[in-house]
């Protein structure tokens, strides 16, 4: 069991022909994801990497019964590929693009009103269950099919605890990466809530920075509800300056703007166990869950 | 991507808002000359820097008449202001704003963003507008309302006139600005417009007597015209040169520089830094699209910056940043700069190993710690002196 995907997924992946989509399309395949087609406006009816192209996600879907899609379409064309993919109904959308305009990221939620698709980035390393399905950007060497839950905001460390969680014999059954940017798909709430469902996974870690609102809402959700499995909690940034630009654009938001201290205290005020540092989330996570 | 104040209010008058006549100046000079085409019984002397705060800081400046305008000029130009926003090495004034001394009878703050959950513009305003806003606001949150708008005037206008008038503007006149400025907002992609203060003069009218805006640079690939707008020199020389390099840089003042790929684990390795009792002198994030030149130009920033004793080498490759990319990089800066200063690496990911060959065999002074926290606690002894 996992989140989101797993072996039943069947990948479609938005620009495949580019640099970006070959390269990550082919890094899926090795990995064992079933990819069932691609799509580029004007190419399609040709094949890549052995896979059907599409001139549209709705073509390919009904020709292919795609469920989820990965668009790695630059950013000036990003926001109407995920628009495509919400219109087509496909479950999962990962947006793996960096640099996405915010105003154009105003036309994709009001995409999102009123559909079922989860949206995942954009600007995020993807969605990875160790072993069975991987849709993004993500290393995959150290990763680990297992128990532990983990959401992020952050592409690097996610690897880095990863890589920690699994040497220490702590698999993952799902990780995802939220994204770095203020206006994004899926956050660390629906992250928690769709792990608090799979009884696959025992334990969830968050990783955020500060800035954003991300570990505020989750700090909000955790105190509403018995969440019933125990959290971890990393931020990031404590001793970052205040008021400078450091890192995803995410930090630079005029709401919300607490501090990686102020994050912490509303985390473990709401029940999650904080981490003190990237060194110490497997050790946390341990003393969890004896 | 911050603009000048000067330039936000040219751009916000370009849709109606209205501002105080003014003029930039360079020099003490200029500024006085600008006096005699500004309509006015006072004047004010603006620096002109990115960091917000500049009013606490002395950065504000008043004067009655065209020879006090040059006195305060002279002042400000060439300082180093420092606010509570720049870090401890300010920012350089290259220039001065003279504009009129406006009166006014109430002031208001107001920002655009756009709401992180629906994306829609949201209108942030409270009737306790000024230098001290953003001290306030953080005190106290529920001073601050917030109003969501579609960007159409026409159906914004009814529900704007009864959220200001909640809130003491109740004025056909000031709806009408605020409607104007969201659709700067909105035209010119900016990621924060924020106007501090937005005042009503003692005559009836509105005006923004401030006016910030941070664009948003991901749109910059639809905005020619940003390329003269911007000009990099709010930035720190470093930092614009690392920007050109793929490399997110923010200079900070300690003795350890650090070289980190991914914006977490940048900031995961100064918070780890600081802990130990060490001084990181920068915060960088290497871009996944960063190649060795660009990772050689991001570390020979601290090759060449005195201060700097010892270097943190933390990298976790994957994606498409891997570790013999940044150890090539790092190679190539010590290589062309005759690099002495002690390197403490820590590779892992993919090709962790492979990218410490690379530092060992190229003669990089370097010291290979298997684990981020052994890593930090040796960088910070050797750059504090703790020898090797």
């Amino acid at each position: 069991m996992a989140i989101l995907v797993n072996e039943d997924t069947r990948l479609l992946v938005q620009g495949m022909t580019g640099r970006a989509g070959t390269f990550y399309t082919d890094q899926a395949m090795r990995y064992g994801t079933t990819c069932v087609a691609g799509v580029r406006p004007g190419r399609g009816g040709t094949s890549h990497l052995g896979l059907p192209v599409f001139h549209t996600c709705a073509e390919a879907v009904k020709e292919t019964q795609a469920s989820a899609s990965l668009v790695t379409v630059p950013a000036p064309k990003a926001a109407d590929a995920m628009i495509e993919a919400i219109e087509a109904e496909l479950g999962v959308v990962v947006c793996i693009t960096e640099r996405v305009p915010q105003h154009d990221m105003r036309r994709v939620k009001d995409a999102l009103k009123g559909s079922d698709t989860v949206l995942i980035g954009p600007n995020s390393q993807g969605i990875l269950t160790p072993g069975t399905c991987k849709i993004g950007v993500m290393p995959t060497v150290d990763a680990k099919p297992g128990h532990i839950g983990i959401a992020s905001r952050s592409a690097s460390l996610t690897s880095e605890v990863l890589a920690s969680c699994s040497a220490a014999n702590l698999g993952q059954s799902t990780t995802v990466g939220v994204g770095g940017d203020v206006l994004h798909g899926i956050g660390f709430v629906g992250c928690l809530e769709q792990f608090r469902d799979d009884p696959d996974t025992k334990a969830v870690v968050l990783i955020g920075e500060m800035g954003g609102r991300e570990e505020e809402l989750a700090a909000e959700y955790l105190s509403s509800v018995d969440y019933g499995k125990p959290v971890v909690g990393l931020v990031v940034g404590r001793h970052a300056p205040v008021g400078r630009r450091m890192g995803h654009a995410g930090t630079l938001s005029v709401f919300g703007n607490l501090s990686a201290d102020e994050k912490i205290s509303l985390l473990r005020d709401a029940g999650v166990v904080i981490a003190k540092d990237a060194g110490d989330v497997v050790r946390t996570v341990q003393s969890c869950l004896s | 991507m911050l603009l000048a104040e000067y330039q936000s209010k040219e751009l916000l008058a370009q849709y109606g808002v209205s501002v105080p006549p003014g003029k930039m100046a360079r020099t003490a000079d200029e500024a006085e000359a600008a006096c005699a085409n500004i309509p006015a019984r006072k004047f004010v002397v603006k620096a002109q820097i990115t960091s917000g705060a500049r009013g606490l800081a002395g950065g504000i400046k008043f004067a009655a008449t065209a020879s006090a305008v040059k006195d305060e000029a002279g002042r400000l130009l060439g300082k180093q202001l420092v606010t509570n926003q720049t870090g401890a090495t300010g920012e350089t004034v290259h220039a001065v704003y003279v504009e009129a001394d406006v009166k006014h009878d109430a002031q208001y703050y107001i920002a655009f963003a756009l709401d992180p959950d629906t994306g829609a513009p949201l209108l942030v305003a409270s009737p306790d507008g000024g230098v001290e806003f953003e001290q306030k606001a953080q005190m106290n949150a529920s001073e601050v309302a917030k109003h969501s708008l579609t960007g159409k005037p026409d159906t914004d206008r009814a529900g704007l006139t009864e959220f200001l008038s909640g809130i003491g503007m109740e004025d056909e006149k000031a709806v009408e600005q605020l409607l104007s400025a969201c659709e700067a907002f909105i035209e010119n992609d900016m990621a924060l417009l924020e106007i501090n203060p937005f005042v009503r003069t003692p005559e009836g009218t509105w005006m923004a007597i401030d006016a910030k805006v941070a664009l948003d640079a991901s749109a910059a690939f639809r905005h020619p015209e940003w390329d003269s707008m911007v000009s990099g020199e709010g930035l720190p020389a470093v930092e614009s040169t690392a920007q050109k390099s793929n490399i997110n840089f923010v200079k900070l003042t300690g003795n350890l520089g650090v070289v980190v790929n991914g914006a977490g684990l940048g900031l995961a390795t100064n918070d780890m830094i600081i802990d130990a009792g060490g001084k990181p002198a920068n915060f960088m994030d290497i871009r996944t699209t960063a190649t060795s030149m660009d990772i050689a130009r991001g570390v020979e920033l601290l090759l060449q910056e005195p201060s700097v004793t010892a270097i943190l080498l933390n990298v976790h490759g994957g994606g498409m940043t891997v570790c013999d990319t940044v150890a090539e990089g790092v190679n190539f800066a010590y290589s062309r700069n005759n690099g002495t200063k002690p390197v403490i690496a820590r590779l892992a990911g993919q090709n962790a190993e492979w990218g410490q060959r690379i530092l060992v065999d190229r003669k990089v002074p370097v010291e290979i710690c298997s684990t981020m926290s052994e890593a930090v606690k040796r960088a910070v002894e050797v750059a504090s002196g703790g020898g090797r």
